[in-house]
């Protein structure tokens, strides 16, 4: 039981990290909350299926091209939606709800209401600690692992990523050193878009896909990215580890537990921040008036 | 005689004067008068029943906005007073037996309450923080009201509550008469001292707390004023609809209200309520003629918005309005002297 709550916990941690970071990357630097984050990611998930399973594709092809489709798509809603409202707090909400329901319908449209599967990457088992763990769960940890570490180097380490952290910090400041901030907000929106498809081509194989399934997810990021404190990636890696675990303890350990799951997330989340008003790691703004 | 004449014509004179010289006046008393005598016209029962959930919707959306748009305290989980109304309503309506004159208040009363537990602890948090954790109560609850069927009936809801009243066209009246007088005391709330401090805490709140308000107070007073009226909606929804599931409580419904505020304009009370009007039915409307009617609907709204950020309402009363630079009253974007002071309109 306690092997198979640690490896449930960590895959569902895993994966919710990957789409708080993306999350986290674009609101710190254009301050967008981007509530069609997730429906990017169950875009990505359908457009594998379609490749692999409807036009018989071998999958890893299959999930590249889905991830670059993706990220083409979030570019260009980017671009032509969500960038000309910036200013309009409100309107960006609104906007991108009104993206993620047109994703939402138009897979409805496509693909109808059932229920749908996509085959593994690589199939079979291994036993550890008594307990089946397929190598697709496996490979899912890595992966994430790897995009994690990649991500941040990526912050860390290169010309672009500076440019990204800079421009989070002060936009104006940013832009007067020479930074091309909207780029950068476009570029950011890449990846964040990027990182949500990776995080749908990973969770695909082991879920059934559903018009629907972005809700709770977004429920799920929205909950890790505040516990962690906005725009902070470590906090977002934190609260994916806490939330994650705790969403499968309730499961694995209270009665009617898959009703209770994002109820015990978010009340967790709410405690933390009603401790620290700013997350774990809330990095605080200058004040933005 | 000659002095009725007179006194109807001061009367016609007044009304010329304020409410006839500007287009947004005359569209509200139109707009008033086509619903009042609409049953009238058509006793359609699905005309009235889609007028009548507008009519619901209209002060919930409009409850949403005291609260968000006034203040700025940004609130996702609008739905929570919804539901919580529409809850308490009900297991008094089964259990207790009251009738819905009674039972509607009760449940607005268990919004307010709803308003004061989430408000208290919200106030220390401020921006997306706040938007965010305000999202997550309702949720809460539907995970709570899915949890324990015994006693809300689970996934389905709770059925068997006393109708609105027997007949259509009473619940019609009942519905759009509230509408009409909440919507006009929340303009009203709006347009006052405290209206004014709401406005002032959203533009800055701490230049309103150095001039000596106790913007925690107000911001708990918008909380719990909002719940009211978003309270009201939720105990009529449920007694014309008569089944409280947790639909009442589910992200959507928060998100729809924010949808038809911003859409309408937010920070106005009108514009809400307009903007309820203009899309409910339109979704109603695409629902009988398409299965697309989700993807329409928010096709609509995103292009609106491309257009008129600050929502149509703003937009078109921008338009058609003029403010006059001197002495700040509003005129027809036609004339070209301010209707009162005479000065050069731009």
């Amino acid at each position: 039981m306690a092997a198979l709550i640690i490896i449930n916990g960590l895959i569902s941690s895993s994966v919710y990290a990957l789409l708080a970071v993306g999350f986290s990357l674009i609101f710190g630097v254009a301050r967008i909350i981007n509530l069609a984050h997730t429906a990017f990611y169950a875009l990505g998930a359908y457009l594998i299926f379609t490749f692999a399973t409807s036009l018989g594709l071998n999958i890893v092809p299959s999930i590249i091209v889905s991830i670059l489709i993706v990220t083409i798509i979030g570019v260009f809603s980017y671009k032509l939606v969500i960038d000309p409202v910036r200013q309009h707090e409100t309107t960006v909400f609104i906007v991108t709800i009104a993206l993620a329901i047109i994703i939402q319908e138009a897979l409805l449209m496509a693909y109808g209401g059932h229920f749908r599967g996509v085959p593994t990457v690589i199939s079979g088992y291994a036993t550890i600690m008594g307990v089946k763990v397929l190598y697709q769960q496996l490979l899912t940890f890595g992966v994430v692992l790897i995009i994690l570490l990649a991500t941040w180097i990526l912050l860390m380490k290169t010309k672009l990523g500076v440019a990204i952290r800079a421009t989070a910090q002060d936009r104006e400041v940013a832009n007067l050193m020479g930074i091309n901030v909207s780029r950068i907000g476009m570029i950011t929106m890449a990846i964040s878009v990027g990182l949500a498809a990776i995080a749908g081509a990973l969770v695909a194989p082991l879920s059934v896909l559903s018009p629907g399934m972005w809700m709770h997810p977004l429920v799920m990021v929205l909950a890790v990215v505040v516990l962690g404190g906005l725009g902070s990636i470590k906090g977002s890696l934190l609260g994916a580890l806490i939330l994650g675990f705790a969403e499968t303890l309730v499961v694995f350990l209270a009665p009617s537990g898959a009703f209770l799951k994002g109820s015990v997330a978010l009340t967790i989340m709410l405690i933390v921040i009603l401790v620290r008003p700013s997350g774990l790691f809330g990095v605080s703004f200058e004040e933005e008036r | 005689m000659s002095i009725v004449t007179t006194y109807i014509g001061k009367i016609y004179k007044q009304f010329r004067g304020e409410v006839l010289v500007l287009p947004s006046r005359t569209v509200v008393l139109l707009f008033c008068l086509i619903l009042l005598l609409l049953p009238l016209a058509t006793s359609d029962t699905y005309t009235l029943r889609v007028l009548i959930l507008a009519s619901i919707f209209a002060i919930f959306a409009a409850s949403w906005d005291l609260l968000s748009g006034f203040t700025g305290q940004m609130n996702f989980g609008h739905a929570l007073f919804f539901g919580v109304a529409a809850y308490t309503s009900a297991l008094i309506n089964i259990h207790v037996g009251l009738p819905p004159p009674l039972t509607i208040p009760l449940g607005a009363l268990a919004a307010v309450l709803a308003g004061l537990v989430i408000g208290i602890p919200c106030l220390r948090l401020r921006g997306p923080y706040l938007a965010l954790a305000t999202l997550a109560f309702p949720l809460i609850l539907d995970g709570v009201v899915r949890a324990i069927p015994s006693v809300t009936g689970g996934e389905l809801g709770l059925s068997g509550i006393a109708p609105l009243s027997s007949s259509r066209v009473v619940s019609y009246y009942i519905a759009v008469v509230l509408m009409l007088a909440l919507g006009f005391i929340m303009w009203k709330i709006s347009d006052s001292k405290t209206g004014i401090i709401f406005h002032a805490i959203r533009e800055d709140e701490v230049t309103a707390r150095a001039s000596g308000i106790n913007t925690t107070k107000y911001k708990l007073l918008a909380f719990c004023l909002s719940g009211l009226f978003a309270g009201i909606a939720g105990g009529l929804y449920v007694h014309f609809v008569r089944i409280a599931g947790p639909s009442t409580l589910e992200l959507l419904l928060s998100f729809q209200a924010i949808i038809w505020a911003v859409f309408g304009g937010i920070a106005t009370i009108y514009g809400p309520i307009a903007g309820v009007f203009i899309l409910y039915p339109l979704t109603e409307l695409l629902r009988v003629t398409s299965e697309i009617k989700m993807l329409v609907f928010a096709g609509i709204v995103l292009l609106v918005l491309l257009f008129m950020p600050e929502g149509a309402t703003n937009w078109l009363r921008d338009k058609t309005e003029k403010i006059c630079p001197r002495c700040k009253l509003r005129n027809v974007a036609i004339r070209k002297k301010c209707r009162v002071c005479n000065a050069d309109l731009d």
